[in-house]
C-alpha cells in the first residue's frame, strides 16, 4: 500500500443515545482511518450508523446522544478532548460537511452569496464586502453560471442541483483538510447527481482534501471512493480498497448486499435476499450483530463480538470465519 | 401476438397556471404521448424529475383528466366516462405509491386499510372481509397477527407490502408502481422486487413501473419508455433501450448512472449531459432536448421530431444523421 499519512483516525468510537425507549447503541467501537488526499467511503443501509459517525467526528451528536468512548484524531490531535471554542474553530475551517438535503440546510431568508461567504467572516475575519466577492468567486468555481447574479438569489430561487453546488462552495471556502459528504447526491436526478460527483472529484484533486463520503449506493462508491468501510448495525464489518470490495468481498453481509443489487450485467430473474431485517439497536443481537441473518453463523458468533482481522494487507474483516487467517488489528 | 391492455393515443395534459382569474401560462406536463402496454407485460418509464412520468401514469389511470387524447383500455376509450362507468375500470387497475409512510392512513387498522377496496367494490364485508384481507397479507409475506395493528408498527418494507396488498384487494389486472421501491434499502428492495415478479407470474398481472433508478427498471421491465420534458423520446424493449440506446438523451442518461464496476471511473464517458432540465412552462421549441443535446443540428430548434420506428418496434424521436 501507499505510505500516505493518516489525516483522520477514528479509534473505537462508541456513541449511544439515551432514549425513553432504552439505550440505543448506535456506534459500537467503530475504527477507521482516512489518509491524506483520499476519498474514504462509508456505505451501509438506513440506520447502520453512517451519519452518527459523521456527527460524532464533528462532535455534533444531538441530544440524547453521547460519545461514550474512543478517540477521533485529526492530524494526531484528539478532537474529543478539545473544548467548545476550539471545536468551533475546527468546524467549517479544517473539517467541513455537505449534507444530503441542501433545501433544509440553507437558510431561506439570506441570500446565497452571504451564506456561502459566512465562513470567511467567521473563520478568517474578512469584511462582509470582501467575503461576498470571495463567495462569488468560489461559486463560479463550483460551476454556477453567472455567479455574480446568482449570489444575490435566495435559496428557493435555485434548482436542487445549484443548491447542492452552493453547499459544496460553502464547504470549500476555508479549504478544509477533511470534507464530510453525507449522501449529497441522493435527492438529485441521475444526470445532476453525476455532475455533482464529477465536481467533488475535480475539486478534491485541486484542493488535495481528504473526503469522508457517506452513501447507501454501492454504484456511487464504485465510482468515487479509494477505500471503503461497510457498516452494519453500528459496526464496520469490512474495510478495504474499492476494487477488492467489488472483486473479493469477504464478510457475509457485504457479499450478500452486493448480490442484492439489481445490476445491468447479470440479468438474473430473482435477486438474492438477505433473510430477516436490520435489527433494532436498542437490543442489538449479542456477539456479531449480523449473526441472526447470516447463513454461515457458528455458535461463537452469537457469543463473542468478532475482532477485526487483516486477511490481506489493507483488507480488514470483522468475522469469526476468518479467525486465524490473518493478523488481528 | 399479445393484445394491448392499455393503448394511449396522443395523450396530452396541460396544467393551467392561474393568477387571480386569468390563465397566465400552462405547464406542458405531458404532450402528445402514444404508446401501448401489452397484457402481461411490464412497461418501465424512466426520466428525471419533472419529465411528466407521474402525470402520464396518473392520466392513464384517469386520476387526472387528460387535456386531449384517447386512453383505450381493452379497446374501449375511457376518457370522459362517468364515475359509474369507470367503476369496473377502477377495480381492475391499482396503484402503489412511492412513500409508504404517507400512503397509509395512520389512524386506520391494517384490516381497514387493506380491506377498504373490498368494501368499496362490494366484494366482502365484516368477517368475510377480514378473511380476504388475511389471505392478501399472506400473499405479500405478512402474518395473521398483523391484521389488527396500526401502520406505525411496521417498517418501511412491511408498509410497502401492505400497500401492495391493498392494491391487490380488488383483484386487479393492472398495477401502476410509482417509484414503489425508491424509498427502500437495497436488501429490502430486493425482497419487494422478487415478490412483485412472483405476484405477476401467479396472478397474470400487468405492470407499469416508474422509477428514476435505471438498474431497477432494467431488472423488472420488458418494455421501456424514456421521457424528457413531457415527451416520449425513446420506446422499445429492454434490450433495445439499454443495449442500443439511440436518442442522445437516453445515451446521456445511461452514461450518467454510476456503474458498479470501479474500473469504469477512469473510462471517458460517451455523452456527458451539461446543464439542467428547462422549465415545462415555456419548454424549448422544436426538439425539447436541443439546448442540452451534444449532437444538435440546425433543424432541431425549429422542427419537432416524431417517434419513428428504427426497426423491430424500437421508436426514437430524433432526426437521423
Amino acid at each position: 500500500m501507499e505510505a500516505r499519512e493518516d489525516l483522520l483516525v477514528v479509534d473505537r468510537l462508541k456513541t449511544q443515545f439515551f432514549t425513553y425507549g432504552g439505550l440505543v447503541e448506535a456506534l459500537d467501537e467503530v475504527s477507521f482511518e482516512i489518509k491524506k488526499g483520499e476519498i474514504f467511503g462509508l456505505v451501509g443501509e438506513s440506520g447502520c450508523g453512517k451519519s452518527v459517525t459523521a456527527t460524532s467526528i464533528l462532535r455534533l451528536v444531538a441530544k440524547p446522544g453521547k460519545i461514550i468512548s474512543g478517540r477521533v484524531l485529526l492530524d494526531g490531535q484528539d478532537l474529543l478532548e478539545k473544548n467548545d471554542h476550539e471545536m468551533n474553530s475546527i468546524r467549517g475551517s479544517r473539517i467541513a460537511m455537505i449534507f444530503q438535503d441542501p433545501t433544509s440546510s440553507l437558510n431561506p431568508v439570506f441570500r446565497i452569496g452571504r451564506q456561502v461567504g459566512e465562513p470567511y467572516v467567521y473563520h478568517q475575519h474578512r469584511g462582509k464586502r470582501q467575503a461576498l466577492m470571495d463567495a462569488t468567486r468560489i461559486l463560479a468555481k463550483t460551476g454556477f453560471p453567472d455567479a455574480d447574479e446568482k449570489a444575490r438569489n435566495y435559496p428557493h430561487e435555485l434548482s436542487g442541483g445549484l443548491r447542492q453546488r452552493a453547499m459544496i462552495a460553502m464547504a470549500l471556502t476555508c479549504e478544509p483538510e477533511l470534507l464530510i459528504a453525507d449522501e449529497p447526491t441522493t435527492n438529485l436526478d441521475v444526470t445532476i447527481g453525476r455532475q455533482i460527483l464529477d465536481l467533488v472529484k475535480d475539486l478534491q484533486r485541486e484542493f488535495g482534501a481528504s473526503v469522508l463520503w457517506i452513501t447507501h449506493d454501492m454504484a456511487v462508491v464504485a465510482q468515487m471512493c479509494d477505500r471503503v468501510g461497510v457498516m452494519y448495525a453500528g459496526s464496520i464489518v469490512e474495510k478495504t480498497d474499492v476494487r477488492t470490495l467489488f472483486r473479493n468481498a469477504k464478510h457475509p453481509y457485504t457479499v450478500r448486499l452486493l448480490r442484492a443489487i439489481p445490476s445491468a450485467a447479470k440479468s438474473a430473474e430473482t435477486l438474492e435476499e438477505i433473510p430477516g431485517s436490520v435489527p433494532q439497536l436498542i437490543h442489538p443481537p449479542s456477539g456479531c450483530r449480523f449473526h441472526p441473518r447470516c447463513d454461515s453463523a457458528m455458535d461463537v458468533c452469537s457469543q463473542v463480538k468478532p475482532l477485526e482481522i487483516e486477511v490481506e494487507p489493507g483488507h480488514v474483516v470483522a468475522c469469526h470465519l476468518f479467525r486465524g487467517k490473518g493478523k488481528v488489528t | 401476438m399479445t393484445t394491448a391492455l392499455f393503448e394511449c393515443r396522443n395523450l396530452t395534459k396541460f396544467f393551467p397556471i392561474k393568477s387571480l382569474f386569468r390563465e397566465t401560462g400552462r405547464v406542458h406536463a405531458v404532450e402528445d404521448v402514444s404508446f401501448t402496454i401489452p397484457e402481461g407485460g411490464t412497461v418501465g418509464l424512466v426520466g428525471e424529475s419533472g419529465c411528466g412520468k407521474t402525470t402520464l401514469a396518473r392520466t392513464i389511470l384517469l386520476l387526472i383528466e387528460p387535456t386531449s387524447g384517447q386512453i383505450l383500455f381493452r379497446g374501449e376509450d375511457m376518457v370522459s366516462r362517468s364515475k359509474r362507468e369507470l367503476r369496473r375500470f377502477r377495480r381492475e387497475t391499482a396503484i402503489v405509491f412511492q412513500d409508504p409512510y404517507s400512503s397509509l392512513d395512520p389512524r386506520m387498522l391494517i384490516a381497514d386499510v387493506v380491506g377498504e377496496p373490498l368494501v368499496i367494490h362490494k366484494v366482502a364485508f365484516g368477517e368475510d372481509r377480514d378473511d380476504v384481507v388475511l389471505s392478501l397479507l399472506k400473499r405479500v409475506g405478512l402474518e395473521a397477527d398483523h391484521l389488527y395493528r396500526y401502520p406505525h408498527e411496521f417498517s418501511g418494507g412491511q408498509r410497502q407490502r401492505l400497500a401492495i396488498a391493498r392494491a391487490l384487494a380488488g383483484d386487479p389486472k393492472f398495477i401502476l408502481l410509482d417509484e414503489a421501491t425508491s424509498a427502500l434499502d437495497v436488501s429490502v428492495q430486493a425482497k419487494i422486487l422478487n415478490m412483485l415478479n412472483g405476484l405477476k407470474a401467479d396472478l397474470g398481472l400487468t405492470y407499469m413501473f416508474i422509477s428514476h433508478d435505471l438498474s431497477v427498471v432494467r431488472h423488472l421491465s420488458d418494455h421501456i419508455g424514456v421521457m424528457y420534458l413531457g415527451r416520449m423520446v425513446e420506446y422499445g424493449t429492454r434490450d433495445q433501450v439499454f443495449d442500443t440506446p439511440t436518442h442522445p438523451y437516453t445515451r446521456g442518461l445511461l452514461a450518467a448512472a454510476p456503474s458498479l464496476d470501479p474500473d469504469d471511473r477512469d473510462r471517458p464517458r460517451e455523452v456527458v449531459l451539461q446543464g439542467e432540465v428547462p422549465s415545462a412552462v415555456e419548454p424549448p421549441s422544436g426538439c425539447r432536448f436541443h439546448p442540452r443535446c451534444p449532437v444538435c443540428k440546425a433543424q432541431c430548434d425549429r422542427e419537432r421530431p416524431e417517434l419513428v420506428d428504427i426497426g423491430d418496434g424500437h421508436l426514437v424521436a430524433c432526426f437521423p444523421e
